[in-house]
């Protein structure tokens, strides 16, 4: 299936979870999901299953002041 | 002398909040942080780059048991955007603590002061502790507090510029109509920015290119620590008033022939 993360096009497996899609991304450190515009807390991470055509916004803390 | 910083009942012993941008290196900013001595760090949120796979994070670089993460809602230009990356930024840190920020205008980041009240708004009444980074306009920092805001941060000049404090007159005038604390955020340019902001009675300062600038940051860094504690001390003390003429503070009596 094909999802949108970040403005890129991924394809990725079906039935894909939230958590295992970061596990994929191969991110070290805390990332924050936003879910076809909703924002997923973290313990929906691994209940959330991903379909085609969802769009991710997957975002971590950078440097940065104001 | 306890002369904490309150918050939103929080206390913190240093009166200097930084943040974590432009640095040299990961290794410099850590340094800075320490020769700084400031317990408030400022972040902002961003994309995941995908193709930078196990990149270290920043937060490996920052010592979130001393410090409290500030996460910014940097160039962000609409209400709507702010809340939607501090409700981002509440599901990354470990705290609803934000620094609202809401720019107007690309060329002087000057703040949208309309949007920065409607989203402080929204974000108070969903649990958020909201730190505003506003105009020097004491009528917008009390709305500001109105909308139970807890703190206002009015700029000392726009972003990055280092111009200093541009208006300390209005900068005293918000210090006396609101009641949460002032932290003066943003123009700092160098050391005696910092004190005059704490001699107009501010409750602390925020910056990052003046250090992370710095032709040797650590040692800006340092410098910055001490501004601050001189800046407070002055205040405290309270200055002698201004006399147009001058005052010998030698006796006129008992001079030698």
């Amino acid at each position: 299936m094909r999802l949108t993360i970040n403005g890129e096009r991924r394809d990725v497996a079906e039935g894909l979870t939230v958590a295992a899609l970061v596990a994929q991304l191969g991110v070290r450190g805390r990332v924050a999901v936003e879910l076809n515009g909703e924002v997923l807390r973290q313990a929906q991470h691994p209940e959330v299953t991903l379909r085609d055509g969802d769009a991710l916004e997957v975002v971590t803390f950078v440097g940065g002041g104001a | 002398m306890d002369d904490a910083l309150v918050i939103a009942g929080k206390r913190f012993g240093s009166r200097l909040l930084i943040g974590t941008g432009k640095y040299p290196s990961h290794e410099v900013m850590k340094r800075c942080h320490e020769a700084s001595g400031s317990e408030i760090v400022t972040v902002a949120v961003r994309r995941l780059d995908l193709n930078a796979k196990g990149e270290a994070s920043l937060l490996q670089w920052i010592d979130t048991t001393r410090m409290t993460l500030l996460p910014n809602t940097a160039l962000c230009y609409t209400a709507d955007d702010a809340v939607r990356t501090c409700r981002l930024a509440a599901e990354l840190g470990m705290s609803k603590w934000v620094k609202l920020e809401v720019l107007g205008d690309e060329r002087t980041l000057f703040p949208d002061v309309e949007q920065t009240v409607a989203a402080a708004r929204i974000l108070v009444k969903e649990g958020f502790t909201v730190l505003p980074y506003t105009s020097d306009d004491p009528i917008t920092a009390r709305k500001l507090e109105d909308a139970g805001c807890a703190a206002v941060m009015p700029l000392a000049a726009p972003i990055g510029s280092g111009l200093g404090i541009r208006n300390p007159h209005n900068i005293r005038l918000i210090r006396e109509v609101v009641k949460v604390p002032v932290i003066v955020d943003a123009g700092v340019g160098t050391a005696s920015d910092v004190a005059i902001a704490m001699e107009l009675g501010c409750d602390g300062v925020l910056l990052n290119t003046a250090v992370a600038g710095a032709k040797d940051p650590v040692r800006m860094a340092h410098a910055m620590k001490l501004a601050i504690e001189a800046g407070r001390a002055a205040f405290l003390a309270g200055r002698i008033p201004r006399k147009a003429y001058g005052s010998a503070s030698s006796p006129l009596e008992g001079l030698v022939d």
